[in-house]
């Protein structure tokens, strides 16, 4: 399965990904090699099989409804890239 | 080497309890190690002297008091760097985050720090534990203590190559492929996986949730059980840890494996598996059966497929779980973006690095309109095929055993180039994933001076079963006594 430069901008596009122009050559090749190697999928029959998505049954899981303070504000703020009153700041988003 | 380097962590609490060495001298002891073999081994991204000194002293005291000491307390231990450490730098070897410091632990180590175990350092991995050799580090490529020429396998292999250069006792790595047991493979140490939900995943930095768990890394299979017992329980800050009772794991080590039936995965044994390995894993065999087990061949057809399925499920979850890193509240940002947009796709462009950016890239395009049946769901439905080949075979064998790996460590820069033979060293190892079954690997035998790995999987939270036919088949060999010559 070949996939093409659009593709691939296509992709990064939807994962905020950005990508230089080698790394989106690389990639055209790589990718349509490894998708190519999945085309193996296509030799079993699932017709009728139920998809797994966890290994072992899961269910949701309840609690109270309660908040528990974090008294380590400080250390959460600490890791922000810029932070400005207790705030995160980001680039304009509305003008 | 002094031979208190060498020892496991149970000979060295006997030492401990009888005063012949204090937890102060052992750290100090390591850290000379460290100092002496870490430009070599390059295993840690972060030392914790400081804290690791400390806390040796804290353990010294209560010794001193005659107080009594916990198996680890006192033991130096390697910890992964995506296991979050509250004020201390966990980067997931990842320029993304680089500068990280959590402001909570995970819950496995508030258990290592409750259980008193000293903490040389965080351990380096391939960026996100994607990829099986650390070259996917983003910030330096760990070697094999054996052979500084080869890698130390991933992406664990930080936690791996610490305990073969015994730089530390024993570590926790996480496991998501084969993350544990492929580098325990490549550095002669036992290395275990856990059933799925058998340990909290809280705190363990996202890579594939449905696939993701914590386990340990050690000298001998003793040890592995001994912290098994500390880190393994229900957690409800993890959602998908399982509220079943934990047995005492050291219990199942006696040693007695006769009548104990063993299916040999006839499919992992043939195209593909080096001869030399073939060849450790047969001799193995025999001594297994020797013990007084009982051996068949089993076929697992669906294990052909397991590795495409894996490549479709995995990156589609760590696509999912890597969009947090939007350089909004932690995490590498741009400098002086233009605007909000431009924040994302350059901040991420600048932080992952190619192989992370390849599964984002594979896990998107798999989730993505129009893509999603064929790929996602075709490999959710052969997941199903996979679990029902080890429900099949479970229901007749108590164990099943492979290689871990299908080589011995390879040399570094060797599949740096094509990604796709770099997955296939996962072979053996992804079903185990797949199923959230436990799995174990533990030396047995070398091949040009390289450790080659036995891997053995149970049923879902039989951890004890694989442990004792690990535990028998140690006791009966000399394997894990060897150790590299750094």
């Amino acid at each position: 399965m070949a996939l093409t430069i659009k593709d691939v901008e296509h992709v990064a596009k939807l994962a905020r990904l950005g990508l230089s122009e080698e790394e989106k050559t690389t990639l055209v090749d790589q990718l349509s090699k490894i998708f190519g190697y999945m085309e193996v999928l296509n030799k079993i029959d699932t017709k009728g099989v139920l998809p797994t998505s966890h290994a072992l049954p899961m269910k949701n899981v309840f609690r109270q409804d309660k908040a528990i303070p974090f008294n380590n504000t400080d250390e959460i703020l600490a890791n922000g890239p810029e932070v400005e009153k207790r705030m995160f700041k980001v680039p304009k988003i509305l003008d | 080497m002094n031979e208190l380097l060498i020892k496991p962590s149970h000979e060295l609490h006997e030492l401990l309890n009888k005063k012949e060495v204090s937890s102060s001298e052992l750290t100090k002891l390591f850290f000379e190690r460290v100092e002496s073999v870490e430009n070599k081994v390059k295993a840690f991204v972060t030392l914790t002297k400081e804290e690791a000194i400390k806390k040796a002293k804290a353990v010294d005291e209560k010794i001193s008091k005659g107080e009594k000491i916990g198996p680890l307390e006192g033991i130096p231990i390697g910890l992964k760097d995506n296991l979050c450490t509250r004020g201390i730098k966990t980067t997931c070897s990842s320029k993304i985050l680089a500068n990280y410091l959590p402001p909570y632990n995970a819950t496995v180590i508030e258990k290592i720090i409750a259980a008193g175990a000293v903490p040389v350092g965080k351990t380096n991995l391939d960026e996100f534990a994607m990829g099986s050799s650390t070259e996917n580090s983003g910030f330096f490529t760990t070697k094999n203590p054996w052979n500084l020429e080869t890698v130390p396998g991933g992406s664990s292999g930080g936690s791996a190559a610490c305990v073969a250069a015994s730089e530390a006792v024993l570590s926790l790595g996480s496991d998501t492929g084969g993350s544990i047991r492929q580098p325990a493979s490549f550095c002669g140490v036992v290395g275990l996986k856990p059933t799925y939900g058998r340990v909290s995943r809280f705190g363990l930095i996202a890579f594939a949730s449905s696939l993701d768990q914590i386990g340990p890394l050690t000298k001998d299979v003793t040890d592995a059980a001994i912290l098994m017992n500390i880190i393994a329980g229900y957690d409800p800050k993890d959602s998908t840890s399982a509220n079943v009772a934990v047995p005492d794991y050291t219990k199942a080590l006696t040693g007695d494996i006769k009548s104990l039936k063993i299916g040999v995965v006839s499919d992992l044994m043939g195209k593909g598996i080096d001869n030399a390995v073939k060849d450790a894993i047969k001799a193995a065999i025999k001594k297994l059966e020797e013990l007084g087990a009982v051996i068949e061949e089993v076929s697992m057809p669906s294990f052909e497929y397991a590795l495409p399925c894996y490549y479709i499920i995995a990156p589609a979850e760590a696509s999912s779980n890597l969009a947090r890193y939007d350089a909004v509240k932690f995490g590498h940002r741009t400098p002086d973006p233009q605007d909000l947009l431009s924040m994302y796709y350059n901040s991420r462009r600048e932080g992952f690095g190619p192989e992370v950016k390849r599964r984002i890239m594979i896990g998107t395009y798999v989730l993505s309109a129009g893509y999603y049946d064929a790929y996602y769901l075709k490999a959710m439905q052969v997941r199903t095929l996979i679990k029902q080949d080890f429900e099949k075979a479970f229901a007749k064998y108590d164990v099943l055993v492979s290689p871990t790996s299908p080589s011995v460590a390879f040399k570094a820069g060797e599949k740096t180039g094509d990604p796709l033979s770099m997955y296939l060293s996962d072979i053996a190892t992804i079903p185990v994933n797949m199923a959230g079954i436990p799995a174990i690997s533990l030396p047995c035998g070398f091949s040009n001076g390289l450790p080659i790995g036995l891997q053995i999987m149970g049923k879902v939270f039989d951890e004890e079963a694989i442990l004792k036919t690990a535990y028998a088949y140690e006791q009966a060999t000399e394997w894990n006594k060897q150790r590299p010559n750094l």
